[in-house]
């Protein structure tokens, strides 16, 4: 077990705490900057939608999981980063200017959402959230002159100063690594500044927050506005991923598997965007070869354990036709949200943190540590 | 002149159908201070339920209605036993997800056992009209009204005049306070939980002549209610209703003389300014916040 000395006070805020975390790290973003060389096009492909899901999981990490303030219209905002880089390209915009003018439009449009969530809490602002996603998604689709409507929109090759990046190339996924490296870092130092501060004070106590002089207004505002501008930059990326972009891409379970990936990864630190990302977007192809493979696996173990044939082979049959059935995957969506809250409501990040601190406590370690408090419901009407 | 009023009865009758989906919102929210995205897919599923004893085994359409409230009632209670209960007293937003998991597994599963396909069945309200002078009502649509107003006074009733409603609001008010005053806390969760399920399932039930039945009823008309019981305030049961009313009318009319488009945001927009203007809705009780 490390014992770290402290000899200076801003050893607590540095973002690399002790020389544990520059080995760590310095070799994560080492076998990353390896990966495409060794991994096969589907992998590479896999990875960048991992890169663009957590720089989501980030921005939403930032609004859900340090202030508090839950929204399920990220994907409205993705929408809005990645539909102005495709009419901003198309009217011959370069990348290093539609990069961030989509980020910092995304930025503002999230702070005129974040107005009314001023006066809303917890549950008026998911509903608010939801409202601002589905009137996006009907402008979307009616405003034919800018988004050519339900027809969708293409999106060219991605130009970077004259630089052509295909949407497979290794360069793409360096842009979005890039990114999403950057996203973190505007996340961690964030957190160590007082505007971090203040977020988490926002989300643990209004009141508390409010009486030691936080601004409630102008934080949340701020808040919103970040978190739309990182989502804003993955939505450029998103569009030249995708090369075509249409308003049913932008629906209410996009904004549900946003929130999806901060649950499964767990709600309070910036590794659990990350996690949760790797997990949601690599379910999809888990489950795909599960469904290929389960049924006849299923059957082969039980011929061998004396099973007959054909009965063996009506097994199979049946198994695959589950597995093919239309929804399966919806259904499965849906176990593993319920599980992770009943279960293992820190999620994959928290399960992380209990093994670490197994083994660094080894004989000691108590399951207390990690108990959440229950707090019996007092009505919102009058907290 | 006429236009406008047939559009009106219309909305009206669009609106009761919100109005019936956004009591069952209230009535959770109103016990527990949860929101169950899922109650769209519990009226899906009680639509499913009375298909299968009505179109499948061929009961009669009371017996029929009866069996799938009742059964809708016991999958209520039992949701709340293994999925509910446990996180009960975590944050508010977990429940939330949740029950949006529920809402997807509740579909996907639905669409697997019975299909994709439109179901109908045969009611006893399918094919008449009312006709008063120049207006005309289909019949499906007028059992939804009623429907939707005797379950509001019904409902209204029992929460203000019962000892259960009472206690039901003691619950929602401070859950704590009400154990100690004697109140089987778990028990008045699970009944209204039960309560809310068998609302849906009359809503899907009144509802499979006009919408027909499919997986995805649940959400569609779902996601819509939740204007309405915003509007009315969350915790109102008249809220609900009258809420229903001014979306359904809302939608109604901006269907009929705005451009195409506006009918399906018109809702949300209506909602967003509400939450903006007065968050605790038409008839929900100021939310003011004390130190």
């Amino acid at each position: 077990m490390r014992f770290v000395f402290k000899t200076d006070y801003d050893q607590d805020i540095r973002i690399l705490k002790h020389s544990g975390y520059w080995w760590s790290y310095g070799v994560l973003l080492a076998v990353l900057i390896a990966a495409p060389f060794l991994l096969g096009s589907y992998l590479q492909s896999q990875l960048v939608f991992v890169f663009i899901y957590a720089i989501v999981g980030v921005a939403l990490m930032i609004l859900t999981g340090f202030t508090g303030q839950a929204s399920l219209g990220h994907a409205a905002f993705l929408a809005i980063g990645a539909y102005t880089a495709g009419f901003l390209q198309g009217h011959g915009v370069p990348f290093i200017v539609y990069f961030p003018v989509a980020a910092v439009l995304t930025g503002v449009v999230g702070a005129l959402v974040g107005f009314p969530a001023l006066r809303l809490t917890g549950i008026y602002l998911v509903i608010a959230t939801i409202a601002f996603a589905f009137i996006v998604e009907e402008v979307l689709a009616r405003w034919e002159s800018v988004t050519h409507g339900n027809e969708g929109m293409r999106v060219r090759t991605l130009d970077l100063v004259g630089m052509p990046v295909p949407r497979d190339s290794s360069a793409f996924y360096f842009l979005c690594l890039l990114v999403l490296v950057g996203a973190v870092l505007v996340a961690l130092n964030l957190l160590r500044s007082p505007t971090g501060r203040a977020f988490v004070a926002i989300r643990d106590s209004e009141t508390a927050g409010k009486s030691m002089g936080i601004d409630l207004a102008a934080y949340k505002v701020k808040s919103f506005a970040v978190s739309a501008a990182i989502t804003g930059m993955a939505g450029v990326l998103f569009a030249h991923k995708m090369t075509f972009i249409s308003p049913e891409m932008f629906t209410l379970l996009l904004s549900i598997e946003f929130i999806m990936v901060i649950i499964i990864g767990g709600a309070f630190g910036v590794h659990g965007a990350i996690l949760g990302a790797i997990f949601m977007v690599m379910i999809d192809p888990f489950l795909t070869a599960l469904k290929d493979d389960v049924p006849v696996l299923a059957a082969s173990v039980a011929s061998s354990f004396g099973m007959a044939q054909d009965a063996a082979a009506q097994l199979q049959e049946k198994l695959s036709k589950i597995g093919s059935a239309a929804g399966l995957k919806g259904a499965i969506y849906g176990l593993i949200i319920m599980m992770f809250i009943l279960f293992e409501p820190y999620g994959l990040y928290g399960r992380w943190l209990k093994v670490k601190l197994f083994f660094q406590l080894f004989p000691l370690y108590k399951r207390a540590t990690f108990k959440r408090q229950k707090t019996y419901v007092k009505s919102e009407r009058n907290r | 002149m006429l236009d406008f009023i047939q559009q009106l009865v219309s909305g009206i009758a669009l609106g009761c159908v919100y109005g019936l989906i956004a009591l069952g919102f209230v009535l959770i929210y109103k016990a527990t201070e949860v929101v169950n995205f899922a109650q769209g897919d519990l009226m899906m599923l009680g639509g499913f339920f009375v298909f299968t004893f009505i179109g499948l085994m061929g009961l009669d359409y009371w017996l029929g209605f009866l069996f799938a409230v009742c059964g809708m009632a016991v999958f209520g209670m039992a949701t709340e036993r293994i999925l509910i209960r446990p996180i009960l007293g975590y944050p508010q937003f977990s429940i939330v997800m949740a029950t949006i998991g529920l809402g997807y597994f509740l579909r996907s599963i639905a669409g697997m056992i019975w299909g994709t396909d439109d179901l109908r069945i045969e009611t006893p309200f399918s094919a008449g009209v009312l006709k008063v002078g120049d207006l005309v009502l289909a019949h499906d649509k007028l059992s939804v009204i009623v429907a939707t107003v005797i379950l509001c006074v019904v409902l209204y009733a029992f929460f203000n005049y019962t000892r259960m409603g009472t206690a039901m609001r003691a619950t929602s008010e401070n859950m704590l306070a009400a154990y100690y005053m004697g109140i089987p806390v778990k028990r008045v969760v699970s009944l209204i939980w039960a309560i809310s399920a068998a609302v849906a399932a009359c809503a899907g039930v009144l509802l499979a002549p006009i919408t027909f039945i499919h997986s995805n009823v649940g959400l569609v008309l779902g996601l819509k209610a939740f204007p309405a019981a915003v509007l009315g305030g969350f915790g109102s049961i008249p809220g609900a209703l009258v809420g229903g009313l001014i979306i359904g009318v809302i939608e109604s009319l901006a269907g009929f003389y705005l451009p195409q488009g506006w009918k399906d945001i018109a809702p949300y927009i209506v909602l967003l300014v509400m939450l903006v203007v007065r968050p605790h809705g038409l008839f929900g009780p100021s939310m003011r916040k004390k130190v």
